[in-house]
């Protein structure tokens, strides 16, 4: 039991860190850099593909025992599309705000490679159960991911976080952080999205290559330990030959 | 007359002005993913010129026609995947059987292009915004040249990078970026364009 919960957490865990699809994978970068001018806007895209990403998932999971191998990605794609319609239509009906301000990037989700990724390469072979933790693992990761994105954007670009203008429930606040005549616009325009998307993999490159640094030293470490050790038994020996 | 300018006027907005990849951000993933060589590129260009125009050329009378009048305009989504799906199938068919030649260098990147969202990005904006057919075709036209022109012109710049000294960190796709941003910013220049055109 312990053993089938840690395999779980693991299932879990590794669409938002070893696996992430947008940083580790670089999938899905269209809405990535499309929806993250503020962190409301990329918070509702990431709600809306993991929902998709779930239903998905699990309906491919149900079935992946009935659709034939010829007609699988077709398949797949028509269950996405209709997913990605409902999602749309109640959007629309239930947060309009949120639904002009994606526009036609919902129904961009029907062609985001993430889902129909999934799909075949997890959905399609295993469980339901698992191909949900997987779903969620996923749609986690990668709304932190844009969240992450939208995060620079927005402080750079606004110089403050406005909350409550797309989710319409929550009060209208507005928390200014750098002060006025000081932001950068350009990175609410579409070159700053370029900017920092690069700026976020280059970090991510640079901790990895650090990693396989320490890595190569430690082993360099070992491997002269080990050389120094065989030489002193050698020494050893040959003083007590004389 | 006036139909013509709209016509232009659509064709070169949507290719320079508003450009899909640098501006609309569609079709990022084959915009990294197929840019490295110069020649491959153009190849996923091509294709992509050739599936939009098709695509725009259906899906609009197809809403206009089919789906409106029969009340159920709520499915466009899944007609214009589907339509996108079996286009590019059928102009893979269609150029492995006319042009051998063509095809070889196609091939691999028709099956790509399915999942490009630049093709349904254009299908499902076209209806959104209530654009008339001819508008549609230039919006189609000036979209697909537009990623034509900037998939090509990146991977020009992104053969001379292979070999220019970037930091480690950066190496491969983040430098990518850069340019990529850099080249939006020049894009940008242009969208004062059509202020000195009035109306």
């Amino acid at each position: 039991m312990a053993k089938e919960k840690g395999k779980t957490k693991a299932n879990l865990l590794k669409g938002i860190i070893n696996e992430n699809p947008l940083l580790v994978s670089i999938l899905g970068t269209c809405p990535a850099l499309a929806t993250t001018k503020t962190v409301e806007a990329a918070l509702g895209m990431g709600l809306l593909f993991t929902i998709v990403l779930i239903c998905s998932n699990i309906l491919v999971s149900l079935l992946r025992k009935l659709i034939p191998e010829e007609v699988k990605t077709p398949a797949y794609i028509v269950i996405i599309a209709t997913f990605v319609t409902m999602v749309k239509m109640f959007t629309n009906a239930f947060l309009p705000e949120l639904y002009s301000t994606l526009g036609v990037f919902i129904s961009l989700i029907v062609v985001n490679c993430i889902v129909l990724g999934r799909a075949e390469a997890y959905a399609s072979k295993n469980k339901v159960f698992d191909s949900f933790i997987d779903a969620l693992g996923m749609g986690i990761g990668y709304t932190l991911a844009i969240i992450l994105m939208a995060f620079f954007r927005e402080l750079l670009g606004t110089g403050a976080f406005t909350f409550g203008k797309i989710f319409t429930f929550i009060p209208l606040t507005k928390v200014q952080i750098i002060p006025k005549g000081y932001e950068i616009s350009l990175f609410q325009n579409p070159a700053g999205a370029f900017i920092v998307f690069s700026i976020i993999l280059a970090v991510i490159a640079f901790i990895k290559n650090r990693k396989a640094e320490l890595v190569a030293y430690n082993e360099k470490q070992e491997k002269i330990r080990k050389l120094q050790e065989a030489k002193a038994q050698a020494a050893k020996v040959e003083g007590g030959n004389k | 007359m006036n139909m013509f300018i709209s016509f232009l006027l659509a064709i070169i907005s949507s290719m320079l002005v508003d450009n899909v990849v640098l501006s609309r951000f569609y079709g990022i993933c084959p915009f990294l993913g197929v840019s490295k060589k110069v020649k491959s590129s153009l190849g996923m260009g091509i294709a992509v010129v050739f599936v939009i125009l098709l695509a725009t050329l259906i899906c609009w009378p197809l809403y206009h026609f089919v789906l409106v009048p029969a009340g159920i305009a709520f499915l466009d989504t899944v007609v214009y995947i589907l339509v996108i799906a079996s286009l590019v199938q059928l102009v893979g068919l269609f150029i492995k059987k006319y042009s051998p030649s063509l095809y070889k260098s196609l091939g691999i990147y028709l099956p790509l292009i399915t999942t490009n969202c630049a093709v349904l990005g254009v299908a499902q904006s076209n209806t959104d915004q209530g654009l008339t057919f001819l508008e549609s075709l230039g919006n189609g036209l000036g979209t697909s040249v537009g990623f034509l022109l900037v998939i090509v012109v990146f991977s020009c710049i992104r053969v001379r990078l292979e070999s220019a000294n970037t930091p480690k960190a950066f190496k491969g796709l983040p430098i990518a970026l850069i340019v990529a941003a850099i080249m939006a910013i020049a894009f940008m220049g242009l969208q004062g364009l059509f202020v000195g055109l009035g109306s």
